[in-house]
């Protein structure tokens, strides 16, 4: 019989729906390939075995009495991006801080999921408070990409799209904040999804910088993603920054694109993202997939984004500022890690002494840029400056979408790079955000679909679709015609994984 | 330094900072209840616990309440204005940052008129209005003066945590000389009744639902530059606000003129000998890293709105006076004695509860007040309501009780023995109206006095007096002198 663990999200559901297989066999399945694999690549830092079969076993008796699913989902299994609270099981945001940590609620993401009869394997690792592009910033050490086991799976959410290359789970769910979701999907051959800002509830999203956070779908198909990002998105009265609108119609659109006709679509190239910093490989792919895009019918324009130039420097300035906000509550009064209390200590030491023991080195970066930029006397230099280019940037999406349906660019400018290489260059480590920053400021949505394998180093490529605010379907349509003109998923290429 | 002289050598500054909790339901940005005096860490839920994930979501009602009093107090309302987070670490604040207003305040540059004892009007012009959460209590344990310096541990509680809090500020106070005490608890005095006519807050000083801190500095007569300001927290009572604006400014006064400098500080009111005592060093302001709160979105109440809550004001405290004096036709003299006894919505409530304002007036201004003298409170601290003295007031116009009886069941009900009839009951207080028993006693009286029950049958009815007294002194003054009056002549004429 076919292996479970290779089918699609889509594929799964109709054959838990027809009786064909059991939620409980496909939650089954998934659980022994964790177990089997995961040693090898470390994609989760929390695995829910009881209430995941609990999860399947309901699915399955509803079907077994008759109920109609509770969504196109139900019964298949997912991996949740350890930054989502999940009432009675642990949360750590990859941290020492929050270690042990048992929410008292789910997020709404969370609860959605549940809802909708999705099976939750467990949580999957990531860098530290979301913080990094490779996971080496988590506490509880890096996952390693299914691709090349000394490579780094991207980051933040590095545990979410390695489960899904490593087929320990068919959807996962990611943050982006930067690129969190999308460049761990392009250097994994897998597709990542940041919705408009706003799209899906940050309600249990453990903040990090919460102007800029977005949760969204992770996936192997784009129409995996999509069934996902119906599941998941929508208007949550709990997220004052929530969109109260209609989910646009993603699932329609994906099956739309698969027809691989683009007739009328115009589609802009973004100039500013190439040339220097840009592998050779990760360019030649870019302009092939451009290319496809052009044959399958689409206008093809250059457009220029000035600001653009600007974004990682302005992102650098607004999210460590947030992040230093947002992180104070990690005190050790209420929840999580307390050092050093053995009762000759003020509080302030205590939290202290706690905050010092429990954050790691990025998070302490960004904590101290942020309380900088924040301060007295350079609040207007800083973060208003930085304010000012989100809007330029946000002029600029808005003068590309006068001309263009979509924009699209490289996802990232290289492959992924061999753990350890850039972990003492956090410059380094920034520019790996350097294509997706620009849609985080704006709040507009954008997503990795795979372009290929770069022909240097055969590692997995991501081309970037990006849409105006709202108008999340269009990304879907051209990533789904793209995904339907090439010869098979690029994630089916990556070889076995060899278990010590 | 005696208070005359501060006053001959400087002029004192006054800045009033008032939070306000207001009486809303719920919280400011969740759903859980607003209530004083809970068990410890039961009203709470992840958001106002600061838990990781959780999200704010703004109380509608609240932003209402702020709005209201922001036009009471003639302010503009802010076309479009922000929330702001104010960064600090401290144990009782969940998320070490306090969701609060900076530079973009629901309400600003507004006045209030406020009447002095004599009777001046003086205007106190307000800064901002802002919206805010309270912080949790801190509790704690050991050490001698309840702050944490000392302590052995600390008790949270987060009940009030994320409660809704306005922040009213007024401008500087200037040019009121030796007046300024007074003005600092008239303004105080002023907002209270306002906030509680427009019924956003519980105004209890005593609960903390209204605090003060008081700025106070001095500057020399003559110059323009102000001197340095001190910051008196804990100010507790309105008596409390006048007192600790006079210690501040002889204690000022003296460091001064000994050629010493104020320091730049927070200081602590003590309740018990009415002077201040050192607090934080405040010389570097502090930074509080504000910056738009991202997870709240901005506020921009339409014209409409604003217009139609100006329509739900209600009568304002000094309006409602105007036509109260007139009601009850006093002179400005009366009526501002009745203001000065703090007596006026006591007798109007009384009024309201059915009484006639002369009798409601009489009641508050002379036997309850002396009654709030006696215990060295506020009138209307007294544990009686304008209801129940409506019903004393109502018992003796029944002919139920004498005035005599009614300040027994006054006295029974401010010993906490019950509403008035049950002090009438268990004291056996009633005015002996059961015409049988009187009757007898009154037989009895003329039989025992029959020379003079032979002058009142011969027509001289004044000598019914003595017989009246002898009847009032068999029933212990408990019968109705009147109606044993009418029954001795009824008696002597059959
Ligand atoms: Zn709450």
């Amino acid at each position: 019989m076919t292996d479970l663990t290779r089918l699609t999200a889509a594929e799964l559901a109709e054959k838990i729906r027809t009786k064909e297989t059991s939620a409980v066999e496909v939650t089954q399945s998934h659980l022994d390939r964790i177990n089997q694999v995961d040693s090898a690549v470390h994609a989760f830092l929390h695995i829910d075995t009881e209430g995941a079969l609990g999860a399947a076993r309901a699915v399955d008796d509803g079907i077994a009495s008759g109920q109609p699913p509770a969504s196109p989902l139900a019964g298949v299994p997912l991996a949740l991006k350890d930054v989502l609270t999940t009432k009675g099981v642990p949360t750590t945001c990859g941290s020492k801080m929050l270690e042990g940590w048992v929410p008292p609620y789910d997020a709404t993401v969370t609860a959605r999921l549940r809802a909708a009869g999705v099976v939750i394997l467990g949580k999957t690792n990531m860098d530290e408070f979301a913080m990094g592009s490779s996971t080496e910033n988590s506490a509880y050490g890096p996952s390693r990409n299914p691709w090349d086991t000394d490579r780094i799976p991207g980051g933040s959410g590095g545990g979410s799209s390695t489960a899904l290359a490593a087929f320990e789970a068919p959807l996962a769910i990611g943050t982006d904040t930067g690129g969190s979701i999308r460049q761990p999907g392009a250097v994994t051959g897998t597709v990542g999804v940041k919705p408009t800002y706003g799209g899906v509830s940050r309600y249990g999203l453990v903040a990090f910088s919460s102007s800029l956070d977005q949760a969204g779908p992770c996936a192997r198909t784009v129409l995996d993603a999509a069934l996902l990002h119906e599941v998941i998105g929508g208007h949550d009265p709990l997220d004052s920054t929530s969109i109260d609108a209609p989910v646009p119609p993603v699932v329609a659109a994906a099956r739309e694109g698969a027809s691989g006709d683009l007739t009328g679509v115009k589609i802009g190239v973004v100039t500013e993202f190439s040339g220097d910093g840009y592998q050779p490989g990760v360019l030649r792919s870019f302009e092939a997939a451009v290319e496809t895009l052009r044959g399958m019918g689409a206008a093809i324009v250059e457009v220029s984004c000035p600001n653009f130039t600007y974004a990682l420097p302005a992102y650098y300035l607004i999210n460590p500022s947030e992040c230093s906000s947002n992180l104070a509550r990690f005190d050790a009064m209420r929840y999580g890690l307390r050092v050093d209390d053995d009762g000759t200590r003020s509080a302030e030491e205590v939290m202290a002494a706690t905050r010092e023991a429990g954050f790691g080195a990025e998070v302490k970066r960004r904590i101290m840029l942020g309380t900088y930029a924040l301060s007295a006397g350079y609040y207007d230099a800083f973060y208003g400056q930085a304010q000012k280019v989100r809007t330029l940037i946000t002029r600029d999406f808005d003068a590309a979408f006068g001309k263009v349906d979509v924009l699209v660019s490289p996802t990232t400018p290289t492959t992924a790079f061999k753990i350890g290489e850039r972990v003492d260059d956090p410059m380094a480590m920034y520019l790996a955000d350097l294509c997706t920053i620009p849609a985080n400021l704006s709040g507009t949505p954008a997503l990795s679909v795979p372009s290929g394998l770069s022909d240097e180093d055969g590692l997995p490529v991501g081309l970037q679709v990006m849409a105006p605010a709202l108008q999340d379907q269009r990304m879907y349509r051209v990533a789904a015609a793209f995904e339907a003109s090439q010869d098979g998923l690029v994630i089916d290429r990556v070889g076995e994984l060899e278990v010590a | 330094m005696a208070y005359d002289e501060v006053l001959s050598r400087f002029d004192p500054v006054l800045g009033l900072e008032v939070h306000v909790e207001l009486n809303t339901n719920t919280k400011m940005f969740c759903g859980c209840r607003n209530e004083f005096g809970g068990e410890p860490n039961t009203q709470v839920c992840p958001t106002c616990l600061g838990l990781p994930g959780s999200l704010p979501v703004l109380n509608a009602v609240a932003v209402e309440s702020a709005m209201r009093i922001g036009l009471a107090l003639n302010c503009e309302i802010a076309e479009w204005c922000r929330f702001a987070r104010k960064n600090y670490f401290y144990p009782d604040m969940p998320k070490n940052f306090q969701t609060s207003q900076y530079d973009e305040p629901i309400a600003f540059d507004g006045y209030l008129d406020l009447e002095l004892d004599d009777g001046e009007i003086v205007r106190v012009g307000i800064e901002r209005a802002h919206m805010e959460e309270d912080t949790g209590k801190s509790l704690h344990v050991g050490g001698a003066t309840g702050r944490i310096h000392g302590a052995e541990h600390s008790l949270l509680d987060y009940n009030r945590a994320g409660v809704p809090l306005i922040e009213i500020v007024t401008k500087t106070i200037e040019g009121t000389g030796a007046r300024a005490p007074e003005v600092a608890r008239a303004y105080v005095t002023a907002l209270r009744d306002l906030l509680r006519a427009l019924g956003v807050s519980d105004v209890r000083m005593d609960q903390g639902s209204l605090r003060c801190d008081a700025n106070v500095s001095l500057k020399p007569l003559g110059r323009k530059e102000f001197g340095t300001r001190t910051e008196t927290k804990n100010v507790n009572s309105l008596r409390s606000v006048e007192r600790a604006v006079r210690y501040e400014m002889t204690r000022q006064g003296a460091v001064l003129a000994g050629g010493g400098e104020i320091v730049q500080e927070t200081r602590h009111f003590q309740e018990a000998d009415g002077s201040t005592s050192a607090g934080r060093r405040k010389e570097t302001s502090e930074d509080y890293r504000y910056f738009p709160e991202p997870d709240l979105v901005p506020i921009a109440p339409s014209r409409e709105w604003v217009e139609k809550l100006r329509g739900t004001l209600p009568e304002m405290p000094w309006e409602r006076r105007k036509r109260i004096q007139a009601d009850w036709s006093l002179s400005d003299a009366e009526f501002r004695d009745l203001v000065n006894a703090g007596a006026v919505e006591l007798v109007a409530s009384t009024v309201d509860a059915g009484a006639s304002s002369a009798e409601a007036r009489s009641w508050w201004v002379s036997y309850l007040t002396q009654q709030a003298n006696n215990r060295e409170v506020e009138l209307a601290e007294l544990p009686i309501t304008p209801a129940q003295v409506a019903r004393v007031i109502s018992l003796v116009a029944e002919g139920k009780l004498t005035n005599k009886l009614a300040r027994s069941v006054v006295d029974g009900v401010l010993a906490g023995e019950g509403e008035p009839d049950e002090v009438v009951d268990k004291r056996g207080l009633a005015v002996v109206s059961d015409d049988g028993a009187l009757t007898a006693a009154v037989d009895e009286a003329l039989a025992a006095n029959p020379d003079i029950a032979e002058k009142i049958r011969g027509g001289k009815v004044a000598a019914a007096g003595k017989i009246v007294g002898d009847v009032m002194k068999a029933t212990k003054g408990q019968a109705d002198a009147k109606r044993v009056r009418e029954l001795v002549i009824e008696r002597c004429t059959v």
